[in-house]
C-alpha cells in the first residue's frame, strides 16, 4: 500500500504528516528546524528520498537544507544566491529605483528527472538554478531583463513564488512574481518575456493593463495540458489556453475573486480549486466560512466545498504555496491555514478532515505518494 | 584558543552543544574570529554576516567582557581577555519584542 507524505512548511518549523491511501489516520512528525520559517519544503519526483527545504530567519538569514533519506537527517547546502553581474535596481515604494537585495527563497522546484537539478525562486525576485544538489546556485539573469526596472514589491515583498517546468518542452519555464506578473522562457531561461496580456489590475496599477506590475499570486497547470494555465491574481481568477499569451477572467460566481492559491485536480484537467478571501484588506474568508471552491468546467462556474470545514467564526487565510493535490486514483486535496490547521480531502474536495489543528501558521504544503 | 558562544539556533545548525574553541592568529579581531568560525563551521556562512560584504546582519550583536562590540570596526582588536581565551566572544541574536 502506498504511503502519503504531506510536507508542511510553517512560521516555526517543518512538519511531515504521514498516512496510507485511506488518508484517514495521520502521524505527525516535527518540528524540523524548530523556530525557523520554512517558506517551502518539497520532495523530488525523481528520488522520493531527496527533500529540499528553504529555512530562513529574520536574525540569521537564509539556509537551504537537503535530505537524502526522506527527512531523517538533513544537511545544509549552499545559501549563497549571488545576482549575476551588477544587480541593478527595481522600482521602490516611493517611486525611486532601489538596488536588488537578496532576502529569502520562497519556492524550490526540483526537476522531474534529476534530483540534483532544482530551481529556486527568491526575494528580491530572481530565478536561480542548481545542478549539483544545492552546492552552488547560479542566477538566470535574463529574467530580470524582462523590464525588471519596473517591478515593484507588494506588501509581502517582491518574491518569485511560482515556478512551472513545462512537461513537454524542457526549454519552457513559467514563473510568477509579486508584484511584477507572469513570465515565460522558451529557450531554457536565457531570455524571458512578460505574459500578462488580458490581466486587468484596476485597483493596483495606474495603467490597468500594463505589461508588467500585476500582482500574480499563483499559477497552476495540468501536465496533460501544458498550454493551459490557471491563475489566482490579487483580484481575479484567470485562465490562458495559449501558454500565457492571452488571459481571460474565469472568476464567475465566486463570492470573492481575491485569494492566494490555485490548484488543478490530478486526473481532471478542467477541475480547479481556489480558496476565496474577502479582500486584500480582509485576509479572511467571506462570512467567516472556510470554503474551498471547485470548478469542474475550467472556471466560471464554481461550487463551494464545505463538508468538514468550519462554517462559522473562521478567520484564517490560505497562502499561495499552501494548497496541493496528490496523485492517487481518488485525488487528494490538502491545504494549510494561517491558523495552523492542515485539512485533507481524499475525495477531490467533497469531504474534509483536519489532519492537525494547532501548528504554527502554515506557509507551504506539498504532498508525495511513496510506493 | 578563542572561545565563541553562539545563539541556540546557530548551535543547532553547527551541531555543537556549547562554546566553540577556535585557533585565531594575532592580531585577534572580529573579522579574524568570524573568518575562523566560518572556516570551521561552513554552515554558518551568511547567518552572522553577509557572505559578500561581510557586514554584520542587522539583528546580530557581538558582546564580550560586559561590552557591546557590535559597532566596533571589524578590524579592531578584541579585548585582551577574549584574545587570551579567558572571556568568550559572544554572538547574540538581538532582542525582538512582541
Amino acid at each position: 500500500m502506498s504511503e502519503v507524505r504531506v510536507l508542511v512548511g510553517t512560521r516555526k518549523g517543518a512538519f511531515v504528516l504521514r498516512s496510507d491511501e485511506q488518508r484517514k489516520d495521520w502521524a505527525v512528525e516535527g518540528p524540523h528546524f524548530p523556530g525557523w520559517e520554512i517558506y517551502h519544503i518539497t520532495g523530488t519526483p525523481a528520488d522520493p528520498a531527496r527533500l529540499y527545504a528553504s529555512q530562513s530567519s529574520g536574525w540569521f538569514g537564509q539556509v537551504i537544507q537537503r535530505s537524502d533519506d526522506a527527512g531523517k537527517t538533513w544537511e545544509p547546502v549552499s545559501n549563497e544566491f549571488p545576482y549575476e553581474g551588477t544587480p541593478g535596481t527595481h522600482q521602490w515604494y516611493d517611486g525611486t529605483q532601489h538596488p536588488w537585495e537578496f532576502k529569502r527563497v520562497w519556492h524550490l522546484e526540483p526537476s522531474p528527472t534529476n534530483p540534483d537539478s532544482v530551481y529556486a525562486g527568491v526575494e528580491d525576485a530572481a530565478l536561480f538554478h542548481t545542478n549539483d544538489g544545492g552546492k552552488t546556485w547560479r542566477e538566470l539573469p535574463g529574467l530580470r531583463s524582462a523590464k525588471g526596472n519596473l517591478w515593484q514589491p507588494g506588501a509581502g515583498g517582491m518574491c518569485l513564488h511560482t515556478i512551472i517546468l513545462s512537461p513537454d518542452d524542457p526549454n519552457r519555464i513559467f514563473v510568477a512574481i509579486s508584484a511584477a506578473g507572469a513570465f515565460r522562457t522558451d529557450d531554457g531561461g536565457a531570455t524571458w518575456r512578460p505574459i500578462n496580456q488580458g490581466l486587468k489590475s484596476e485597483f493596483e496599477l495606474p495603467d490597468a493593463t500594463a505589461e508588467v506590475g500585476h500582482c500574480v499570486h499563483s499559477i497552476a497547470m495540468h501536465p496533460s495540458r501544458p498550454n493551459t494555465l490557471f491563475m489566482q491574481k490579487h483580484w481575479d481568477v484567470m485562465r490562458s489556453d495559449n501558454s500565457g499569451d492571452l488571459w481571460r477572467e474565469v472568476s464567475g460566481n465566486l463570492p470573492s475573486d481575491f485569494g492566494f492559491p490555485i490548484a488543478v485536480h490530478t486526473h481532471e484537467p478542467e477541475t480547479i480549486y481556489v480558496v476565496p478571501i474577502t479582500s486584500d484588506s480582509h485576509h479572511f474568508p467571506p462570512d467567516g466560512k472556510l470554503r474551498v471552491y471547485r470548478s469542474r468546467s475550467g472556471g466560471s462556474e464554481w461550487e463551494a466545498l464545505t463538508k468538514g470545514l468550519p462554517q462559522s467564526h473562521c478567520y484564517v487565510n490560505v497562502l499561495r504555496n499552501a494548497l496541493a493535490v496528490d496523485t492517487l486514483d481518488s485525488c487528494g486535496v490538502y491545504f494549510g491555514t494561517t491558523g495552523g490547521q492542515v485539512y485533507a480531502s481524499a475525495d477531490s474536495g467533497d469531504n474534509w478532515i483536519p489532519i492537525v489543528h494547532d501548528l504554527p501558521p502554515v506557509l507551504s504544503v506539498e504532498v508525495q505518494i511513496l510506493p | 584558543m578563542i572561545q565563541v558562544t553562539l545563539p541556540t539556533h546557530l548551535r543547532t545548525l553547527a551541531q555543537v552543544t556549547g562554546p566553540v574553541a577556535l585557533l585565531v592568529e594575532e592580531p585577534v579581531t572580529q573579522r579574524a574570529i568570524l573568518d575562523a568560525l566560518e572556516a570551521a563551521y561552513p554552515m554558518l556562512r551568511g547567518t552572522i554576516r553577509d557572505t559578500v560584504t561581510k557586514e554584520r546582519r542587522p539583528f546580530i550583536r557581538y558582546f564580550a567582557c560586559g561590552e557591546d562590540l557590535s559597532h566596533e570596526p571589524a578590524d579592531a582588536t578584541v579585548p585582551v581577555e577574549v584574545a587570551e581565551g579567558k572571556q568568550p566572544f559572544r554572538i547574540i541574536g538581538a532582542l525582538a519584542g512582541g
